[in-house]
């Protein structure tokens, strides 16, 4: 840690502990004022739709927003944003706990390919999954022989909800292993040891202290899915996204589609609502962050194969699928004489354009995250409810609603890399913002108010304890808004620099007249570029786990007891806290 | 409401000046394709690149300014071949008709775009009744049927597209069709017919179909489709789909989507059958192109439009997209029925505009 070698400064007379906590109650107005800064831009996309639904008038909006018709939609979206979160949970928990506690074999493989699903867009995976699975499909024509005429139909809302559970259930994967690598085994062995068992243990003591991650990656799911559109309208189920979308379609009645871009606004702030309900003590068992060891590996005994398989069976439906189908059509472009399409303009715009909105989201994050973790209270809620806004609505609500003000207000920056960079920013922030919380929530405030009290000014605590303290977080909340960002389109199409063509806007434009084949190439180099990041996260689990540097010599033979037993290692937070302190007291 | 925006925005400028530090940085020199006017529509493969210094004489002043509804994949070359020629360079932003419209209503007057490229007249007809469009010259308008483009001059035909029914070659002759798109209600096709309801030809045909058949015409055949159980499909390519999957027997959509899977596979098992005689189902909707009103280079985008009329752009549209040529007296490629063969109905494409009155019944109906 480069912390430790250089000595901090005092700089001042030793203000008292008074001093300090003042000093830390005097940062929070600027802390707010940023936070609110990030809260309003966020929120701009909202401010659009009130302004086009102030268009029709109150009477009609209400009207509108009360019809039959629109709390079917309200019904509909929220039980499939329930559904999908569900499942997602019930498949992430137990995989996040086999692949981080258990004698898995294969288990460090899996920890990667059970993460991968995100990084297949929805408007590719659902092609994919209705080419494979839906009727007279691939899998319809292998089954044919076997006397199998018709296969469920993957329509509707089942379909849908599959759909979406596959490909951002890693959400709630992610979250949940970076929790449970840092739980402390003291209280799962007290528990053992006063006699409960196993699974009891791991509903009364393990689940509690998972919760706030669950919770945090169950709301990216939640809320990912109320504003997807390509799922919905591939397995034809009406959400709001879908009927936001023909709305504009149809008759570019923007008016109406504001309407309900507000009701699905309405539905992220009820949502968030339960959510900072939940929250409550989270921040008591997080004081001991890390802990001091990392847990024993459980034995899973006659139960290691079938929980291969089940994980085998996983990533067969969720990632072998969608990239066979993607392959397929690739093998049938070249034969067919087609041209890859596939440039390095494409690959570095993409990868320019998604680096651009990873970091400016990551900046913005950190005064809301640090506001909501420091500070909480109406203020912090209020603009955490505005930042998530953008998340939930659907990219063309977003995107249409910059193209409003960008083209009126900001004119020197619109269809430049600035606005898209910025739209990025209101789409993905609460990605960045929840992984740059949970970082922070597991920094005791006493570190930074000793750093303060030894004299420390706030931006060298900042650089010196927070920013190394939460760099996991901040690291996997940039990799999580990149990935995003890759796979993200209407705003690409409506905002980028006109010509700016990335890897997504090429899929869009073959895939909608069909060109799958022609589709296949950059599809492909998309799923691969968002595996860098995801690869990036994977491999930081690793290195916060302790064993990491013999995982990564062998990877193999990375078997847990050995990798990631009780050993003499400490995880680096808590040599960067201890290191980082001593900097500070050394003077 | 002013001052709301007003503060609004400085905030958003705020947060803009930070994005654009960092762009401003590095923005220039490691993105390849950055500003809008440089190149005309980057082609994937790369082969139009070369022949910037053929043309050096007759290079003129200026990029166009193109929104396109319709994909790259589709009007991709021709555009290219227009810069190839004219000198004239065309920046191409590509993305949904509908979006693209909304694009351009949202931009207001500052609205870099020269000319919309749109692929129905609905959408056509929203950004004119907006008063988003200038009137085109004659010698444009000229150049197409007076049924192919707006009355009042704003926008043109550049290709057409007709309705048809693909139905499914292993399950059907086309002798077991109706003879009339109307005769599908009949309860023999029930759970057979595949639609896409949020599309925008579809749409249009339905507001034919309100035009030619009166509101309750237009009500009962709907009611019809939709009792016979009408599978929703997201849009026409899907229909095509399952008509060749067998999932539906017949599906409605618009006549060249078939074609491009023929062009994969000679033996995919669909067909079209075109409707005549004035049936409702005949219809002939089309891609079109107007320029913006507050286009700064309205010369030039005349020019492009001229062009995309020409013979060598209507060409391109018959035999490389399948669609139906609608100036120059260039034939529809050889797959297609004659042009004059189709009776196309006796309705002004004008017409189609009441979208809104569309949506309404098909919502009354519960269909979309």
């Amino acid at each position: 840690m480069a912390a430790t070698t250089t000595p901090v400064p005092t700089g001042r007379d030793g203000p008292g502990l008074r001093a300090a906590v003042n000093a830390r109650r005097r940062g929070a107005p600027v802390l707010s004022l940023l936070a609110l800064v990030v809260g309003a831009a966020a929120a701009l996309p909202l401010t659009y739709l009130v302004i086009r639904s102030s268009e029709i008038g109150l009477g009609r909006s209400l009207e509108i927003a009360t019809s039959e018709r629109a709390l079917n939609l309200l019904v509909d979206t929220t039980l499939l944003a329930v559904a999908v979160t569900g499942f997602s949970i019930l498949l992430a928990v137990p995989l996040a706990w086999l692949t981080v506690r258990t004698d898995l074999p294969g288990r460090r493989t899996w920890v990667v390919l059970t993460a991968l699903p995100l990084t297949i867009p929805t408007y590719v995976g659902g092609y994919a999954f209705i080419a494979a699975i839906g009727p007279r499909g691939f899998a319809q024509g292998w089954l044919e022989p076997l006397g199998v005429d018709e296969i469920p139909s993957i329509y509707g809302f089942w379909g849908a909800c599959l759909v979406l559970t596959l490909f951002s259930y890693p959400y709630v994967l992610l979250t949940t292993r970076a929790a449970m690598r840092r739980i402390d085994p003291s209280l799962e062995e007290a528990s053992r040891m006063l006699g409960r068992g196993r699974l009891e243990t791991f509903i009364r003591v393990v689940l509690p202290q998972l919760r706030p991650s669950i919770t945090a990656g169950g709301l990216l799911v939640a809320l990912y899915t109320l504003s997807d559109f390509g799922a919905v309208s591939l397995l034809r189920f009406d959400s709001f996204t879908r009927v936001i979308f023909v709305q504009y379609r149809a008759s570019l009645d923007r008016s109406t589609a504001a309407v309900y871009g507000l009701m699905l606004v309405v539905l992220t702030l009820a949502v968030l609502a339960v959510v900072q309900r939940t929250r409550g003590r989270e921040q008591i068992h997080r004081l001991h962050a890390g802990g001091s060891r990392t847990a024993n590996v459980v034995s899973l005994g006659r139960w290691r194969w079938p929980a291969f398989a089940a994980c085998s069976f996983l990533v067969l439906i969720a990632l072998v699928i969608p990239l066979a189908v993607i392959v397929y059509w690739l093998q049938r472009g070249i034969d067919a004489g087609e041209p890859l399409r596939l440039t390095t303009d494409l690959v570095v715009n993409s990868l320019w354009a998604s680096l651009l909105g990873a970091l400016f989201a990551v900046i913005a994050a950190w005064p809301v995250a640090a506001l909501s973790v420091r500070h909480p209270g109406r203020l912090s809620r209020l603009v955490e409810g505005m930042s998530w806004s953008g998340y939930a609505l659907p990219g063309v609500v977003v995107a249409l609603s910059l193209v409003f003000f960008g083209a009126r207000v900001a004119t020197p920056f619109y269809q430049t890399m600035a606005l898209l960079t910025f739209a990025y920013v209101v789409l993905f922030l609460p990605q960045a913002i929840g992984a740059i919380r949970s970082s922070m929530l597991q920094v005791t405030p006493s570190v930074e108010e000793a750093s303060r009290l030894l004299g420390a000014s706030p931006f060298m605590t900042f650089r010196r304890i927070v920013l190394p303290l939460t760099r996991p977080g901040v690291s996997a909340g940039g990799a999580l808004v990149f990935l995003t960002a890759m796979k993200e389109l209407p705003a690409t199409l409506l905002l980028a620099p006109t010509g700016y063509d990335t890897l997504s806007t090429q899929v869009y434009n073959a895939t909608v007249e069909a060109f799958f084949a022609r589709a296949a190439a950059p599809a492909l180099a998309l799923v691969a570029l968002s595996a860098l990041p995801m690869a990036f996260i994977v491999a930081r689990e690793g290195r916060e786990a302790g064993g990491a540097t013999r995982s990564r010599t062998s990877p193999s033979a990375a078997s847990a007891a050995e990798g990631e037993g009780a050993g003499p290692a400490q995880p680096p937070r808590v040599k960067a806290t201890v290191g980082a302190a001593d900097g500070v007291t050394a003077t | 409401m002013s001052r709301l925006i007003k503060v609004l925005s400085a905030l958003m400028l705020l947060a803009l000046v930070a994005a654009a530090c960092g762009d401003d940085d590095d923005g220039a020199s490691s993105t390849p394709t950055p500003t809008g006017t440089a190149v005309a529509n980057p082609s994937p493969t790369g082969t139009a690149t070369g022949n910037g210094g053929d043309d050096v004489s007759d290079v003129a002043e200026g990029t166009v300014v193109v929104y396109s509804g319709r994909s790259e994949e589709l009007v991709g070359p021709i555009l290219e071949r227009f810069t190839e020629e004219t000198g004239i360079e065309v920046a191409v932003r590509y993305g949904d008709t509908a979006e693209m419209a909304a694009t351009i209503l949202e931009e207001g007057g500052n609205s870099p775009a020269d000319v919309y490229f749109g692929q129905d007249a609905g959408a056509l007809g929203a950004l004119a009744a907006e008063g988003r469009l200038t009137t085109l010259p004659d010698e444009i308008l000229d150049e197409v049927p007076v049924a192919l483009r707006s009355v009042d001059g704003q926008w043109v035909g550049i290709s057409g597209r007709a309705r048809v029914v693909v139905y499914n070659t292993d399950l059907l002759d086309e002798s077991d069709l109706p003879d009339s798109i109307l005769d599908f209600t009949d309860p023999e096709w029930d759970g057979r017919i595949g639609w896409a309801p949020t599309n925008g030809s579809f749409q249009a045909f339905v507001t034919a179909l309100r035009v030619l058949e009166g509101e309750d015409g237009a009500r009962d055949w709907l009611e019809g489709i939709r009792d016979n159980g009408a599978t929703e499909y997201p849009n026409n390519t899907t229909v095509v789909e399952a008509v060749a999957a067998g999932e539906v027997d017949v599906g409605f959509v618009n006549h060249y989507y078939l074609y491009r899977f023929l062009a994969e596979d000679p033996d995919y098992p669909a067909a079209n059958k075109f409707y005549s005689d004035g049936d409702p189902g005949a219809l002939i909707n089309v891609a079109g192109a107007g320029i913006v009103d507050s286009s700064d280079e309205p010369e030039l985008a005349e020019t492009l439009i001229s062009f995309l009329l020409g013979e060598e752009a209507q060409t391109y549209f018959a035999t490389e997209t399948f669609e139906i040529p609608l100036a120059a007296g260039v034939e529809p490629a050889e797959e297609l029925p004659d042009v004059n063969s189709l009776t196309v109905p006796d309705i002004d494409l004008a017409q189609l505009e009441d979208l809104a009155g569309t949506l309404e019944l098909l919502f009354d109906l519960g269909i979309l």
